[in-house]
């Protein structure tokens, strides 16, 4: 038996590493440092996907803006006062919604702000990826919280501590670290998100920083580059995607990292 | 002297059980008192009932009346924050702050606003070190982390922390419970030297500790509240039949 | 503050619910239940039913759920009950990476890499054997149910295994030794550990499930994108979330959004189940095997 479970196991980490080593393979030949600041030409004239990483950048960084706060209050409410029925809703609310399909939030916020605005929009991208963020953030941040010792709470109290107070200088600086790393792999998670974006950010030919216009993002790039017919525009897929895979992975590898020495 | 702390028809519940029975008893001011009795008897609760600590288990219910200085803690007006402020605690478990040895004592000044200027707080911060006999030990790395000190320096820093904050009494759980005999030691030395400005309620499950630092000793059993007389007495000739058999034990 | 903080979770899921259902009002009105049993799905005659995206929905998480749970079980088994700590370790966290791969990752490597694989190998092979089944008839283009079924399952592999190795471990360890000290094999153990599992196993494949329903990139990328409903496994089809991704910004006219978003609403809504029912599943096992005192 242990040699079919030891195979399954073995074989799953083989699919990744096979799908690692492709991408890896496929894509390193294409990227170049034009590749990496050019906009998306006609196909045979080259360019890259630079305004496709300066769009995610700052389309995560919108999302970030409000996801974690708020992710974090939410985490900090439902670890230090959610233990009546309103906290426990909230819980299984929020642990449902991190299992709702990404694409969704992208049609509620095509209704809510598309629609109404009536153009694709930098902002309408952020906003669908912060919904996204924000029962992630609230969970992970939930979790850290409930690891600090009890204790800890009692000391502060017993101080004469207010109930707010001990949160905010002895609890949450305990669970910084715990919780920086669930916001990065929070980030990582929607770095790699497309279907929300499809319709929202829409994509752009452009490097473009305003808030009010369609915003270009390493994934749709990808989605775009890879769904074309022709090879030129499959090779810059494949180095698009490289770029992309590295930045996820290294945060997720070096969360792990980071993690593993402090706990 | 007076009655610090007066205690009359306590019960306790958590939830639909009850803790503690009918508890009544008095700390008088500037004396140690101890509790004693087995695990699970409810000495750690009656304890926390002194400083309101059990408010933080949801389910925790408590009838009957508890005066500090004459006035009902329990009463609806009662500030618990403040209330917590004037009745230390030091815990079963060292629990120093992820923060460095000054911040850990000086933590409960600056939320209380106690101090004027940082000279005195610095001042406070040595005082109360001094006090809980650590700051020969610790004067040189006040900056560095609170959890690079033994677990008997842990432990009197708590005590530090506590005293910092100037209360008028200190409830201590089974504080030197984590601690070897010369730490332990250290820590009873502390408690007597306290009793002078301190009233002191101090739970243990060593009698001997009991004997040694406490003027009124306490044994409780199953939550009810078996005698109350002064060390002396309870430790040679106590009232109850119960008490001479634990003290001598027979059980627990 | 807080407080205000939690509610607004509450919150954007009831304006979710709402401002959907509000969207896709015209649909909702026009087709009622019609829409879920329609069969034809055709933008320029306005018409809109729900059937052939449904259909491919559920048969290519069904397919990924075949492949997928048996394979996550195993590597479940072997991480906590077998391979040692050291290697457990590593292994579970190169499995938990499979996770963070996007979709639109999984989507390119399988038009690429996977189709054209299950094309010159695996289809013909299946042919060849069970070519008179109609379930492995037609022709082998490697887009199809088959090719989205399959990379699903790779895509849902990881969660399922991390949900699963979470239940085992909460199983406690007084039950092995129990089981170990009547005699039982390490293998008669573990069948033990499984059947007191059993629930947050369930729990950890409709978890699985609903991620396979709601994922729209990779599916959409190699499926095929054509609504019908055929019984062979190597034709095309479509599923919910890939009419959504694709059509969404071309749609013309406010009935068509409209069925669009409806197909979102049912998506938000059928995913919400699905993943709270497995969310209750999970938590029945850890609060049975709480530690008592």
């Amino acid at each position: 038996m242990t040699v079919t479970t030891a195979a399954c196991a073995f074989g799953v980490v083989a699919v990744l590493l096979v799908i690692l080593g492709f991408i890896t393979y496929q894509g390193i030949s294409s990227v170049s440092w034009e590749f990496l600041v050019d906009t998306p030409k006609p196909v045979g004239e080259g360019g890259g996907i630079g305004n496709a990483i300066v769009g995610s950048l700052i389309l995560l960084g919108l999302a970030s803006a409000v996801g974690i706060p708020v992710g974090v209050a939410v985490g900090t409410y439902l670890a230090e006062l959610g233990g009546n029925w309103f906290g426990k809703t909230v819980r299984f609310v929020a642990d449902t919604m991190i299992g709702v399909p990404s694409i969704v939030f992208g049609v509620f916020i095509y209704g809510l702000i598309v629609v109404r605005q009536g153009y694709f929009s930098t902002l309408a991208g952020s906003a669908a990826l912060a919904l996204i963020m924000i029962p992630i953030v609230a969970r992970t941040t939930e979790e850290m919280i409930k690891l600090v010792p009890n204790t800890m709470r009692e000391g502060a109290l017993a101080l004469g501590a207010p109930q707010w107070r001990v949160t905010v200088d002895i609890v949450l600086p305990a669970a910084m670290a715990g919780i920086a790393t669930g916001a990065m792999l929070a980030v990582a998670r929607v770095l790699g998100e497309t279907a929300p974006l499809l319709f929202t950010a829409f994509g752009s030919r452009f490097y473009n920083i305003y808030l009010d216009e369609p915003m270009a993002s390493l994934t749709v790039q990808i989605y775009h580059y890879a769904i074309s017919p022709f090879e030129e525009w499959h090779a810059k897929a494949w180095a698009a995607t490289l770029v992309l895979i590295t930045l996820i992975l290294g945060i997720n590898i070096l969360v792990r990292f980071v993690t593993r020495r402090r706990f | 002297m007076g009655n610090k702390i007066e205690v009359s028809n306590l019960n306790f519940y958590y939830g639909k059980a009850q803790a503690l029975y009918d508890i009544s008893l008095a700390v008088p001011e500037r004396e140690v008192v101890a509790f004693i009795g087995p695990s699970g008897c409810g000495k750690s609760t009656f304890l926390r009932t002194l400083n309101r600590m059990n408010d933080t288990i949801p389910s925790a219910r408590v009838d009957g009346t508890v005066t500090i200085d004459g006035r009902n803690i329990y009463a609806p007006d009662t500030d618990v924050v403040s209330l917590r402020r004037r009745v230390g605690m030091v815990f079963q478990k060292s629990n120093p702050f992820p923060k460095s040895i000054f911040e850990n004592v000086a933590y409960g000044i600056r939320i209380n606003r106690i101090h004027q200027n940082k000279a005195d707080l610095a001042e406070r911060v040595e005082k109360a070190l001094r006090d809980a006999a650590l700051w020969d030990e610790v004067k040189d790395r006040l900056n560095e982390s609170a959890y690079g000190i033994s677990g008997g320096q842990q432990q009197r820093l708590c005590i530090a922390r506590a005293l910092a904050v100037q209360p008028d009494i200190i409830l201590m759980d089974e504080p030197a419970s984590a601690l070897d005999p010369i730490a332990t030691q250290k820590i009873e030395e502390l408690v007597v030297e306290l009793k002078n400005n301190y009233s002191i309620v101090i739970v243990t499950h060593n009698m001997q500790q009991a004997a040694r630092v406490s003027d009124k000793t306490a044994f409780f059993m199953l939550g009810k509240l078996i005698e109350y007389n002064s060390t002396q007495k309870m430790f040679t000739s106590p009232d109850e039949k119960l008490t001479e058999d634990y003290i001598t034990g027979r059980f627990g | 503050m807080l407080y205000i903080c939690a509610g607004s979770v509450l919150a954007i899921t009831l304006t979710m619910v709402v401002a959907m259902t509000q969207s896709s009002w015209l649909s909702i009105k026009e087709f009622g239940l019609g829409f879920l049993v329609g069969q034809v799905w055709d933008p320029v005659k306005g018409e809109f039913g729900a059937l052939p995206f449904i259909w491919g929905t559920i048969a290519s998480s069904v397919l990924a759920l075949i492949i997928a749970v048996p394979l996550s079980v195993a590597v479940a088994i072997f991480l906590v009950e077998q391979a040692p700590r050291s290697l457990a370790r590593p292994l579970g966290f190169l499995v938990e990476l499979l996770a963070a791969i996007p979709s639109v990752v999984y989507g390119l490597w399988a038009i690429f890499v996977l189709a054209p694989l299950l094309r010159i190998y695996v289809q013909p092979f299946l042919q060849s054997l069970f070519g008179w089944l109609p379930l492995f008839q037609g022709t082998a283009t490697g887009i199809g149910l088959l090719t989205g079924g399959v990379v699903l399952a790779i895509m849902i592999t990881p969660i399922i295994t991390a949900v699963t190795r979470d239940v085992l471990e909460a199983v406690p360890v007084t039950q092995r030794e129990a089981s170990l000290a009547l005699g039982a094999t390490r293998w008669e153990t573990t069948k033990i550990v499984l059947s007191n599992a059993s629930s947050g196993i369930a729990g950890a494949v409709i978890l699985g499930l609903g991620r396979a329903i709601g994922e729209t990139m990779a599916v959409t990328m190699v499926i095929g994108n054509r609504p019908q409903i055929s019984a062979s496994l190597f034709d095309p089809a479509y599923s919910i979330a890939s009419v959504i991704a694709n059509e969404f910004t071309e749609a013309t006219g406010d009935l068509y959004i409209s069925a669009l978003t409806e197909m979102g609403l049912i998506l938000f809504i059928v995913t919400f189940v699905v993943t709270g029912l497995a969310k209750l599943l999970i938590m029945s096992v850890a609060n049975r095997n709480l530690p008592q005192n």
